[in-house]
């Protein structure tokens, strides 16, 4: 608990997917100092309109304890899942990674591409757009190769994530407005 | 409107909104009008059920609630309109989020075809206000209205208490909606945990009784709690014979004159509150947070202690301090379950099982850190505050404060025994808080004794509401300590700024009875100590509100005190104290 050193964590939190949600969630961040290295966030159930934002942060155990006991106090949240605690869970991001150049690394970057599994998903005479999914520092490598050979362009989706197993179902949801 | 609470009835919004807080049993609303709230104000002026006290600020409308929630345990209701009503009021509801304060702050807004057009009196009061609130909403559906409100009632009692606001566009409040009653209210989202963990509570009463220096620390989680924990402390207390503190926020909860009392904890607090909490082995936190006012230098706060922190909070568990057992409560629970544990529990008395303990506490009481000299004729600030606590505690009254000094000494002089009877501004140190929080706390408590033990530089922060009092005949009192001065600027400047005096003189001072004879209310003086005595009871004995200006020594410093960054045991106990413990740079930089 009274561990100094920083760890990295990836946060699952159900919320009602109701105005200023995302605003309250990130104003805890940035109004206490936290970390926010990703964040996504999407309507996951339009039933009980919920959304699920998943967050990667970084901190000393007890900062990371105090950000869930903060997340877990804002009304609209509902569940919180530490995906750090559980040996199982998976994580994949998008990115899209544009690369301009010409001859010799053009082929280059094709064939790294290939290797990584990337989609080709467009093409002009000097440029290709990827497409490529994984966890992210699979993402981080391909994108440094890139830049290696090329002039280079990217967006990011954040990670998106959840336990293996069995489903981790919402609380009571009578519990709507 | 009266009548019938069957389903279906249809209400315009404004109607449906004065029938919730009749069902959510709001007596009192505290509010200032305008354009955007002009419906609701008319909804009032037809019904007969809710009183409306009007302020004379809005800062002014959300401290009295407070002070009216402080000392009642109820939700404390505000009312006030778009752009400029709401923006006045983000000061009183930060100061109820510090404080966890149970508000509902009904803001109007300019109708939702305009939001976001910067329409007139438009501010974005969701968005200015979400960090300064427990929760908030923006209501755009009149059929999600009533709802809404209900909702926000039960989040601004439920857990730990604090301020809500729902912003209403007008157009909200013209429309027709189904009205829904409290109960049939759809969900109820927000259910904080209250009930201790039983197997923790069975360690902590093992705990408490093999401590050979245990010290409990309560805090106002006891007051928020209700006055059934404040009972319970003092049988816990009297159970295991344990010495006990309390924080600013917690004077009340358990009483003043117990032999087991060591008074409050902290930056101001008595020199053996403060040296038992660094030298405790067993320290029991009951609804108090770590604040950096009670634990100074955190690498040296209570070294060698074991750690319990009972919280309604979970949030505020681990925050700052590490403790061993954490546990998620409210305090009246917990200490239910541990008075039972610890019943079955066979223990040996106080006096042989922690004699030494004792006998060491009652040694460092014998510094007598809060003694002080009344001589000449000039008032000592403490010597004021003792006259007026001897000459009321014997009244039922209730004492607010303002921030500074003056707040330091009511705290350290004024001695209480009941909770809920002290309401002051402890976690955002408002000035202004005082006078408008015994507005508050008058309404709720008719015919009772109200005093607002005031600096003269807070007075002037919401002075305004004179009128108020005036207008509703609260015979409020306020108890002006009148040094001059900004006098906890003074003295930090004094003992940490070398003595350079920046801005902190209060130039241009009103004559204070005047000013209060200008509303047609009793003004008082004091200039001598002779005159004292007199002037507390022609206050205390007026039908009034009175505006008691009691003219102090001017430079009289706050002590004990620890300096921003410093440890438990580095406490300055008179101005002679300064020169060996000067304050570190680290130190400094601390508010
Ligand atoms: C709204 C606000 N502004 C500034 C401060 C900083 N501050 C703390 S105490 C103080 C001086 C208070 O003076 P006075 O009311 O005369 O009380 P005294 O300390 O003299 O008893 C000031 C300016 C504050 N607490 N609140
Ligand atoms: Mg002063």
């Amino acid at each position: 608990m009274t561990d100094k050193k920083e760890i990295r964590c990836t946060l699952s939190v159900l919320v009602d997917n109701e105005p200023g949600v995302l605003a309250r969630v990130i104003g805890l961040f940035s109004g206490r100092g936290y970390n926010i290295e990703s964040l996504t966030v999407a309507e996951i159930d339009d039933l009980d309109s919920i959304s699920r934002i998943s967050i990667v942060t970084c901190g000393t155990p007890m900062v990371i304890e105090q950000i869930k006991a903060q997340l877990r106090r804002l009304v609209p949240v509902h569940d919180i899942d530490d995906l750090s605690d559980k040996s199982f869970h998976v994580e994949r991001e998008l990115a899209l990674v544009k690369i301009a150049n010409t001859g010799s690394s053009r082929i280059e970057a094709l064939r790294i591409a290939q290797s990584f599994r990337a989609h080709t998903i467009d093409s002009t005479l000097d440029s290709f757009v990827f497409e490529i999914t994984g966890n992210s520092s699979k993402l981080a490598a391909f994108i440094s190769l890139m830049r290696a050979i090329g002039e280079v362009e990217i967006a990011r989706s954040g990670v998106c994530a959840m336990s293996r197993g069995k489903i981790s179902n919402l609380k009571q949801r009578e519990d709507m407005l | 409107m009266e009548g019938n609470t069957e389903t279906k009835l249809k209400l315009n919004g404004a109607d449906a909104i004065l029938k919730v807080l009749d069902e959510q049993g709001v007596e009192v609303i505290f509010g200032y009008p305008g354009g955007a709230v002009l419906p609701i104000y008319d909804a009032l002026f037809k019904s007969n059920s809710i009183k409306h006290i009007l302020v004379r600020h809005e800062q002014a409308a959300v401290h009295a609630a407070e002070g009216y929630a402080r000392s009642t345990g109820k939700v404390g209701v505000v009312l006030v309109t778009s752009g400029p009503g709401a923006t006045n009021a983000v000061t009183g509801l930060t100061d109820a989020l510090m404080d966890s304060v149970p508000i509902v702050c009904l803001s109007g807004q300019v109708p939702t075809h305009l939001i976001g057009n910067d329409a007139f009196q438009e501010a974005d009061t969701t968005g200015i206000t979400r960090p300064c609130t427990k929760h908030n909403y923006l209501v755009k559906d009149v059929q999600k209205l009533c709802s809404t409100l209900h909702e926000a009632f039960h989040v601004a009692r439920t857990g730990r208490p604090g301020p809500v606001v729902i912003d209403l566009p007008k157009d909200i409040q013209l429309s027709e909606c189904e009205y829904v009653s409290r109960q049939d209210r759809h969900g109820r989202r927000y259910k904080p945990s209250t009930d201790p963990d039983k197997n923790k509570i069975i360690q902590v009463a093992k705990l408490l009784v093999n401590a050979k220096k245990p010290i409990i620390y309560g805090g106002g989680g006891l007051i928020n709690s209700g006055p059934e924990a404040s009972k319970l402390l003092k049988e816990l207390v009297h159970i295991t014979g344990i010495p006990t503190t309390l924080t600013l926020m917690g004077l009340g909860a358990f009483p003043c004159d117990d032999k087991l009392f060591l008074g409050m904890l902290g930056m101001h607090g008595t020199y053996e509150a403060n040296l038992s909490m660094y030298n405790c082995d067993v320290m029991l936190n009951i609804g108090a947070r770590f604040d950096d006012r009670i634990t100074g230098n955190l690498k040296e706060f209570s070294p060698n202690s074991k750690k319990i922190h009972i919280d309604i909070d979970p949030s505020s568990i681990n925050k700052s301090v590490a403790v061993e057992i954490p546990i998620v409560s409210d305090a009246t629970f917990a200490m239910q379950e541990l008075i039972k544990e610890l019943k079955k529990l066979k223990f040996e008395r106080a006096e042989n099982r922690i004699g030494v303990w004792l006998k060491q506490i009652d040694e460092w009481r014998g510094r007598k850190c809060l003694n002080f000299t009344q001589q000449g004729s000039v008032i000592k600030p403490q010597y004021a505050i003792k006259r007026l606590y001897e000459k009321t505690k014997d009244i039922e009254t209730y004492i607010t404060t303002e921030v500074g000094q003056h707040q330091m000494w009511a705290a350290q002089y004024y001695g209480f025994s009941k909770p809920n009877r002290w309401m002051t501004s402890g976690g955002l140190g408002t000035m202004g808080y005082g006078f408008p929080s015994a507005m508050g706390v008058q309404v709720a408590h008719p015919g009772k004794l109200v005093i607002d033990i005031a600096g003269e530089a807070s007075f002037l922060m919401n002075m305004q509401e004179l009128s108020t009092v005036a207008q509703y005949k609260l015979p409020v009192k306020v108890f002006i300590i009148n040094n001059q001065w900004m006098g906890m600027v003074r003295q930090w400047q004094q003992l940490i700024h070398g003595g350079r005096y920046s801005e902190s003189y209060t130039e241009s001072l009103p004559d204070f009875k005047a000013l209060a004879e200008a509303f047609g209310l009793v003004g008082l003086r004091a200039e001598s100590v002779d005159q004292l005595d007199g002037v507390i009871d022609q206050m205390i004995s007026s039908k009034s509100a009175v505006v008691c200006d009691v003219q102090v020594s001017k430079d009289e410093n706050c002590f004990p005190m620890i300096p921003s960054g410093a440890a438990h045991y580095d406490m300055l106990l008179s101005s002679e104290d300064k020169q060996k413990n000067s304050v570190s740079q680290d130190g400094m930089v601390l508010v």
